[in-house]
């Protein structure tokens, strides 16, 4: 079906791949911007534009800003909690951050390992991880709660091994607003195993 | 088409935003591939997990077709994996093993073998033990089983110590002697009955290993599991 020029089509066909959007949504997303062209399609243009220019991947830590070592690692305020946060994307990092989880550093391994897809520990930034692990007294390996997730974690644990820096992980068992009826039972099984004390007082 | 059986997840891969590629492995049917839909949802991911044996239905429209899945979990083991390092990798190394296998071709034996080696509790030694024999019996599914019953050279069914690297056939002691530093040491315990020393143990996999680099990982230009030395190195040093 024809959907004016080649540029118009070649537009929808980019907007296609993002997640989210399959061909008909990036079609009226592009119907909507060519509407609102002086309102939308020319600022997110430029703001692309800038972008492009601008981002960069932190060279310490793997999280994406506008300068290198991101504003993350520049923090002085962060320099003294000693944290070292190891999480797998970027997305898990601005995931903690708007949990206000502290004054801490992350390291981003950018995936996990997985010989489905053929990752393995080359492919991520363990060995940059090791190199800056001696700066930290506690490192907290903060991958998701899967086999895949925790091989890596457990990796890791083995790779740094001797190296002195305190190494924990994040805990596994009942999320907020869950119902232990619906829980799976390894899940209530590992949340009963990291029960904690109730303060009577 | 379509059926129904038991099987175990030994992998998933994404699939667009929400769905996923299951490889399972299961009874009567061998490693076998579908598609789930929601795979990735907060439900579904963590029944999709390795070492979890779920109820699968199958549906296609032609047989060789990917097919989707309908999946219903029966025996939740990753979460009890996920605590315990060893079988954590122990699994990882199984799974990478199964993968070998061509696709939708019945290995009843190997699956049986996995679960128990999940399920039975096994550890230290008993583990390592379990995994070498899993390996040797894994050759011998790809079509490249050692034969260890007899001796290449004298024909002795006793006593037998080594194997060639090259043939993959056993030696007896007395026939090894003068070419021990060019052969593999055979354990006792992978013949027959009796107890392995950690030195039994890294004297197993060495064998097992230089087998399926030789005729699995080398010609499919496939690295060892990075999991698998991890392992080895943690079931021989405890003991």
């Amino acid at each position: 079906m024809a959907n004016g020029g080649p540029e118009i089509e070649q537009l929808i066909q980019l907007l296609a791949r993002l997640p989210g959007l399959g061909p008909r949504s990036a079609r009226r997303a592009v119907l909507h911007l060519i509407k609102r062209k002086d309102a939308l399609m020319v600022p997110l243009s430029a703001a692309l534009d800038r972008a492009v220019a601008a981002v960069r991947v932190c060279e310490t830590c793997g999280n994406v800003d506008t300068v290198s070592p991101c504003h993350i690692c520049t923090d002085p305020r962060r320099e003294q909690s000693g944290l070292l946060i190891v999480v797998e994307d970027v997305a898990d990092l601005w995931a903690l951050e708007r949990a206000g989880v502290g004054a801490v550093r992350y390291h981003v391994l950018g995936g996990v390992l997985s010989p489905l897809d053929g990752i393995g520990p080359e492919d991520l930034t363990i060995e940059q991880l090791l190199g800056r692990a001696a700066g930290f007294s506690e490192i907290v390996l903060a991958v998701n709660a899967t086999v895949e997730g925790q091989t890596t974690a457990h990796y890791i644990t083995d790779r740094l091994a001797g190296s002195g820096v305190r190494i924990t992980r994040l805990a596994h068992g009942v999320p907020v607003g869950g119902e232990l009826d619906y829980l799976d039972e390894g899940t209530l099984s590992q949340a009963l195993r990291a029960r904690t004390a109730m303060d009577p007082g | 088409m379509e059926w129904t059986g038991r099987g175990l997840v030994i992998g998933v891969r994404r699939h667009g935003e929400t769905s996923v590629i299951l490889e399972a492995m299961v009874e009567g049917r061998g490693r076998h591939l579908g598609l789930v839909r929601g795979g990735r949802s907060a439900r579904l991911a963590p029944t999709l997990q390795p070492g979890n044996t779920l109820l699968l239905t199958w549906r296609a429209r032609l047989e060789d077709h990917l097919g989707h899945y309908a999946v219903e979990l029966l025996d939740a083991r990753a979460a009890q994996l996920i605590a315990d390092r060893t079988r954590l990798y122990a699994i990882q190394l199984l799974g990478e093993h199964l993968r070998l296998l061509p696709e939708r071709d019945p290995h009843d034996r190997l699956l049986s073998l996995t679960v128990a080696a999940l399920d039975d509790g096994l550890t230290g030694l008993a583990l390592a033990v379990a995994l070498a024999r899993y390996e040797l019996f894994l050759l011998d599914e790809l079509g490249f089983g050692l034969d260890l019953t007899a001796c290449a050279a004298t024909g002795e069914s006793e006593d037998l110590t080594h194997v060639s690297p090259r043939t993959g056939r056993a030696v007896s002691r007395a026939a090894a002697e003068p070419y021990r530093d060019r052969l593999l040491r055979l354990p006792g315990f992978l013949t027959g009955p009796g107890n392995a020393s950690p030195e039994d143990i890294r004297d197993a996999f060495v064998l097992t290993g230089h087998f399926l680099d030789m005729h699995v990982w080398m010609p499919r230009k496939l690295d060892p599991p990075p999991t698998r030395e991890a392992l080895i190195e943690r079931l021989t040093a405890h003991n």
